[in-house]
């Protein structure tokens, strides 16, 4: 991870570091470690059960470690009220909105868990709706919205106190290539601004499309972390073309069913 | 505590409770129409006239007795008294038209006379009754022992019949192997009884014999707040829905956390730099602010409406629905803390907090219990938020009359909340 240029670069946005969590005699997560700089999405892939939204629900605080650490910006994170999870913006794979309340009133109350108020509230979810193209159904409620409406206003959600890092789990199930693409897009304004986001899907394209980096998972241990040049590579038979993502994965993680 | 994300997560539970109708009427509308109904029956006519049970008479005799019997019957302030023939009456009872009937046999009037002095065969009144108002049975039975002996005695100690059968009395004790001395006694006072009721009559002074009458007469005061003020029997029906609805709306906040979690909000929610504590508390905030609300429209429309009075302290009243809120909400924390799924918890809930306001007296007053079961609610929580609500209002007590409610409420509430951040599941993975 260290890098030879400014100081800065020396520390990741996101380091995970030998991250581990079991539930009884399952062991989820064994020893994961992995970083995300400023301005990169990383994809973060596995099979059903391989232990992505175990790893992502550590990293967002929401259940804790049995070992390693979540570091941010440099600074280990700890406990519930660390002002270090102001930095992180979680978009969950569910559509977790109110959906009696409206588009504003849903972001209104989620920014006033950052302490958001008033004019600095207000401004923080006319940029989100606009990035998501939804200003103009702010007063809708939610249930009135299509699937990838809704998708969209999920990333909003997790976008409003303007966070370093935003752990995005799954946020394309279900939509319309029209709201992926637009996700996509609003994705990539968001790398363009500096943001550290950690992606995860069982969509091969997507990862291909987006990441800059791709750390697969399988069985709770990272079985791959290289870009998507690199991933192509290990697994190439020599002589032969590069494979792409999907028989990289395969060939990484296996061919048996994960149900 | 951050109370900018503390009041977000009230207003948010506010206007999400107001977005649903349904919830809404349930609250507000339902515990109001409900108490109506309770108060209605348990607060009687509101003119004050006791509701008469009513009772049909069937006179098989037609004696002087059976008359004087249905007679005083009619003139009784508890019932109401019709005199169908005996197949009507019979209908009217297996139809629930009429609680009771009651026949009165040929020669009742007679056998009765000389069963009265002891020397013959009491006679049997048939009751017919409804046996789904056993109660009224035991209350009719009370009522009609009083007219009988009235009208049998009447009549053996100054008609026409009594005078025969005195007469008829007096040559058989005179020829009986009594001893002589109870002989004479015994004579003797037949004819002192006989020229008693003679000269009365004869004075002017009484309108005729009076017979054997009740030897005491009951002065009754209901012990209310005041001697001015009736007990108003909605403000008890009120205080119970009230609070039956206040557990309702609180379940429903349990069950809405735990919809909450299904849908992923409570993962937003836990990864943002809040305390468990803040999120907790702004859970029970809203949940009071609702239930301060119903407690206020319902007694706001008994007031309104039915005439009910805060006649104790204010204080007091404002501090026990106060505690009642809190005591609700923290409920609600618990069955979200205890609650696996929506639907499994739904049905458990339901049972429990009807359990919950049955054994507190929220449907009926705790006094009909068995006494036993009058010990055992005290540690039902509704049982003190009834009985508070009951002091502050038609009991007037005081302030003091608030202060163990309140505290024991209070110390439900602390319990609850206690036992719902120890085993709610913060855990989401």
């Amino acid at each position: 991870m260290e890098r030879e240029g400014s100081a800065e670069r020396l520390i990741p946005m996101l380091h995970v570091n030998n991250l581990r969590k079991a539930f009884g005699s399952l062991v989820a997560v064994d020893d994961v470690t992995f970083s995300v700089e400023p301005g990169q999405l990383v994809g973060l892939l596995g099979p059903n059960g391989a232990g992505k939204t175990t790893t992502v629900s550590m990293i967002a605080g929401l259940i804790t470690a049995d070992r390693g650490d979540v570091l941010i910006g440099g600074q280990r994170l700890d406990g519930d009220t660390d002002p270090s999870k102001r930095r992180i913006g979680l978009v969950p794979q569910d559509l977790a909105l109110y959906e009696e309340l409206t588009a504003r009133a849903n972001l209104r109350f989620f920014g006033a868990l950052y302490n958001l108020t008033g004019a600095r509230l207000d401004r923080a979810i006319a940029a989100a709706l606009d990035l998501v193209g939804l200003a103009d159904r702010a007063g809708d409620r939610v249930k009135t919205f299509s699937g990838g409406m809704k998708r969209r206003l999920n990333l909003a959600a997790g976008l409003l106190h303007d966070p370093d890092i935003l752990l995005l789990d799954e946020p394309t199930v279900g939509v319309d290539p029209q709201s992926r693409n637009a996700i996509f897009d609003n994705l990539e304004v968001l790398k363009g601004r500096g943001k550290a986001l950690l992606y995860t899907t069982h969509y091969m394209e997507e990862a291909e499309r987006l990441a800059d980096r791709i750390v697969v998972i399988d069985h709770g241990k990272v079985v791959a972390n290289d870009t998507l040049a690199g991933l192509r590579s290990q697994v190439a038979v020599s002589g032969g073309a590069l494979p792409n993502l999907e028989t990289a994965f395969l060939t990484l993680t296996g061919r048996s069913l994960r149900d | 505590m951050a109370m900018i994300p503390l009041l977000a997560m009230v207003r948010k539970d506010l206007q999400l409770f107001f977005s649903d109708t349904r919830a809404v009427i349930v609250t507000f509308a339902v515990p109001i129409a409900i108490a109506s109904f309770f108060g209605s029956i348990f607060s009687g006519p509101r003119s004050g006239a006791p509701a008469r049970i009513s009772v049909a008479v069937v006179d098989k005799d037609a004696s002087a007795i059976s008359k004087a019997i249905v007679s005083g019957a009619q003139g009784d302030k508890n019932l109401r008294v019709g005199t169908p023939a005996e197949d009507e009456a019979r209908a009217a009872v297996r139809a629930g038209r009429t609680s009771i009937a009651v026949v009165i046999p040929k020669g009742f009037g007679d056998a009765a006379g000389k069963a009265f002095f002891g020397n013959g065969e009491k006679p049997a009144l048939d009751l017919l009754y409804d046996p789904s108002r056993t109660v009224e049975v035991a209350m009719v039975r009370g009522i009609l022992t009083e007219h009988v002996m009235q009208a049998v005695s009447k009549e053996m100690f100054g008609g026409e019949q009594g005078r025969a059968v005195v007469a008829q009395t007096l040559p058989q004790i005179e020829a009986s192997k009594m001893p002589e001395d109870q002989k004479r006694a015994l004579v003797d006072m037949l004819k002192s009884v006989q020229g008693f009721y003679g000269q009365a009559t004869r004075d002017g002074q009484a309108t005729g014999p009076r017979g054997i009458t009740m030897p005491y007469a009951v002065n009754e005061r209901a012990m209310t707040s005041g001697s001015n003020v009736a007990y108003n029997g909605y403000a008890h029906s009120f205080a119970g829905m009230g609070i039956q609805f206040l557990l309702f709306a609180a379940a429903n906040l349990g069950i809405e956390i735990l919809l909450e979690r299904q849908r992923g909000l409570w993962k937003r929610l836990r990864s943002a730099p809040v305390s468990r504590f803040t999120l907790l508390a702004g859970k029970a905030a809203s949940m009071t602010i609702v239930g301060l609300m119903t407690l206020a429209v319902s007694f706001g429309f008994a007031m309104a409406v039915f005439g009910v009075r805060i006649q104790g302290s204010l204080i007091g009243f404002i501090s026990v629905s106060f505690a009642c809120a809190l005591m609700a909400a923290t409920f609600g924390l618990l069955i979200a803390a205890l609650g696996k799924t929506p639907a499994a918890t739904r049905g458990v809930t339901t049972l429990a907090v009807l359990m919950m306001v049955m054994l507190g007296g929220a449907w009926v007053p705790t006094f009909i219990f068995p006494a036993w079961l009058q010990q055992a609610t005290v540690i039902v929580p509704a049982r003190w938020a009834v009985d508070g609500l009951d002091a502050m209002t038609w009991r007037g007590l005081g302030l003091r009359g608030a202060l163990m409610p309140t505290v024991v409420l209070l110390g439900f509430a602390v319990a609850f909340g206690a036992l719902a951040a120890a085993r709610f599941r913060w855990e989401e993975a």
